[in-house]
């Protein structure tokens, strides 16, 4: 899940007019780029960048997640929590083949995430201090990834586009998964629809800022809006997943912690939709720059898997050269 | 009801939670992306397998207990899972040491169980077996490459065996209720088990350079309920919830 507003793109080009126009009608005409395709390098180094950001995201998306496998109050629910933190990991997997194809490989990606020079989803530096946070974040993260990666299946990179299609079916049982883990808790005990409204309570705001600054702060949507690697602006995004958030939440009888939400029927063009109140740009910020209460200890997990796991990378080549060699030798 | 099938179903039935328990520590945490997405694989085989058994045994004993009663709401003497499933992770060497000791044990059973006289246990068989076989192969393809990889993984792979193989011994122990089991056609015969089970490992190690460990002395005791110091954490993991709010449903 969990791409999220590009955080810093570069909008260069060293390429020249004619060859910007050909691109530009291309693109104009919903022609899919391919991997061998030429195009401009502020094309190639956006899309490396939001697809690394969106790789990152679901790798440290595991974490938060897979702090409750272990606590899982039920089989049933220790299954689907498995199986979901598994999907994210195979969400990893072909987003980083995705970007590999743009000429970075996995390697490079995974150094930039532990070096701390390549961004991921600022949700997944929130902790889960209970489970009802599992719930909350499929029926809220996934939910809000979705509103995202819906028009990403129609984004201009071809393989980017193909992997968000099997991505967003994932996400969406997701999204159900947890809305329905919620919705048993707020039916449960008092002890547990306390727990689901104070879960909810913390993680409203932080999944509203996963769309990214707002669009009059966000310097590269234009540039990625005219490429159709995006197809909508993050207040627009942002909007959509007021609207379809809030009467989930009614319907279960939770409040969102926001005094300003109310119904504006002239909002959607007439269509109506919520006002809501202002974000904490300041909060989202911090968070970004790794002020967030996790993540310190996001990287530092990432990175101890990585150099625990060393002996075993290198094992596993050494092995297969060997194997290689006798191959060879016979 | 039958109180000495009752007894062994539950004894398989922690072996596969515990087990399961064990890899999912591991979610997230894997040397490379690839083992993190089978070892959670594997961990669900386990636990799904766990759930048909523990339903099984609350059908046999008929009290009107659920899986998860079973599951979360014994303590620490009432589970006996063998020794070796409980094992700490320790390292990727030791896990999938662990791993591949257990899933062979469980695929010759399997195997033989096609023939049980007991019909949910042979029908549940022929899906458990495709599962753990991949396990003993994954596991298997693992023990061989660290086996003979580099020198720091031969050593962290022989050192896992010295610690490990003391508790393969319990994989074959046969108590009354299992005899009585294997008498009446249910289970199959443990030695014969021992006997393939010994086969393959034997196979194994010779590709993966290792060598067998002369045991002193076997460990024991999980069958019976007596556990290592390490299970009472895993289980206050594992119970933190249905412990904290008795009686909630999740
Ligand atoms: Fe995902
Ligand atoms: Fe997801």
């Amino acid at each position: 899940m969990y791409s999220q507003g590009l955080i810093g793109a570069d909008d260069k080009t060293a390429e020249d007019q004619a060859f910007l126009d050909a691109f530009q009608k291309r693109i104009d005409a919903e022609e899919k780029i391919e991997p061998n395709d030429p195009m401009p390098a502020a094309y190639r180094s956006t899309l490396i960048r939001m697809i690394g950001q969106h790789a990152h995201s679901e790798i440290v998306g595991m974490l938060p997640e897979g702090n409750w496998i272990t606590r899982a109050p039920s089989l049933r629910r220790k299954v689907a929590l498995l199986a979901k933190v598994q999907d994210e990991g195979g969400h990893g997997l072909y987003l980083y083949s995705a970007a590999e194809t743009l000429g970075v490989s996995r390697e490079q990606m995974t150094e930039e995430l532990l070096s701390g020079k390549a961004k991921y989803s600022s949700i997944f530096n929130y902790p889960t201090p209970t489970w009802a946070d599992i719930g909350t974040i499929g029926w809220l993260v996934d939910g809000a990834a979705i509103m995202n990666q819906v028009p990403l299946c129609r984004c201009s990179y071809g393989p980017y586009a193909r992997a968000m299609i099997r991505v967003c079916k994932e996400e969406s049982f997701h999204q159900r998964q947890g809305y329905e883990l919620v919705q048993n808790l707020c039916a449960g005990t008092t002890e547990q629809k306390a727990m689901a409204q104070d879960s909810l309570n913390r993680w409203w705001w932080p999944s509203l800022m996963m769309f990214g600054p707002s669009d009059t702060d966000s310097q590269h949507s234009d540039l990625s809006m005219k490429w159709k690697i995006k197809r909508f602006t993050n207040d627009e995004l942002r909007q959509k997943f007021v609207d379809a958030t809030v009467p989930q939440a009614k319907l279960i009888g939770l409040s969102m912690p926001d005094a300003d939400l109310k119904w504006n029927a002239d909002k959607n063009n007439g269509q109506g939709g919520y006002d809501f109140g202002a974000i904490d740009w300041d909060e989202f910020w911090r968070v970004v720059k790794g002020h967030g209460m996790m993540n310190k200890d996001r990287i530092k997990a990432r990175k101890k898997a990585w150099d625990d796991g060393a002996w075993v990378r290198e094992a596993a080549q050494a092995y297969a050269k060997k194997q290689n060699t006798q191959v060879a030798a016979a | 009801m039958s109180a000495p099938l009752l007894h062994t179903v539950v004894q398989i039935a922690d072996d596969h939670l515990i087990s399961g328990h064990r890899l999912s520590e591991w979610c997230g945490h894997a040397p490379m992306l690839e083992e993190d997405l089978s070892m959670p694989n594997m961990a669900l085989d386990l636990i799904g397998q766990a759930r048909t058994l523990y339903s099984y045994a609350a059908r046999l004993e008929n009290k009107g207990r659920t899986e998860d009663d079973f599951a979360y709401l014994r303590t620490d003497r009432e589970y006996q899972n063998c020794l070796l499933v409980e094992r700490p992770n320790t390292d990727f060497a030791h896990t999938m040491l662990r791993q591949l000791y257990f899933a062979t044990y469980m695929k010759f059973f399997w195997e033989s169980m096609h023939e049980s006289s007991d019909e949910t246990l042979s029908a549940l068989s022929h899906k458990a077996i495709k599962e753990i076989s991949y396990h003993v192969r994954h596991c298997g393809e693992w023990v061989v490459r660290l086996g003979d990889g580099t020198t720091e993984s031969a050593e962290k792979m022989s050192d896992a065996v010295q610690a490990l193989h003391p508790y393969t011994e319990e994989l074959f122990e046969v108590d009354e209720s299992r005899q009585h089991g294997i008498d009446k056609g249910i289970f199959p015969d443990h030695a014969n088990l021992k006997t393939q089970w010994q086969n393959t490992i034997d196979a194994i190690f010779v590709q993966a350079k290792l060598t067998l460990p002369e045991i002193g002395f076997a460990q024991t005791g999980g069958r019976k309920g007596l556990h290592t110091e390490d299970f009472g954490m895993l289980l206050a993991q594992l119970q933190y919830l249905p412990r904290a709010y008795p009686g909630a449903s999740w």
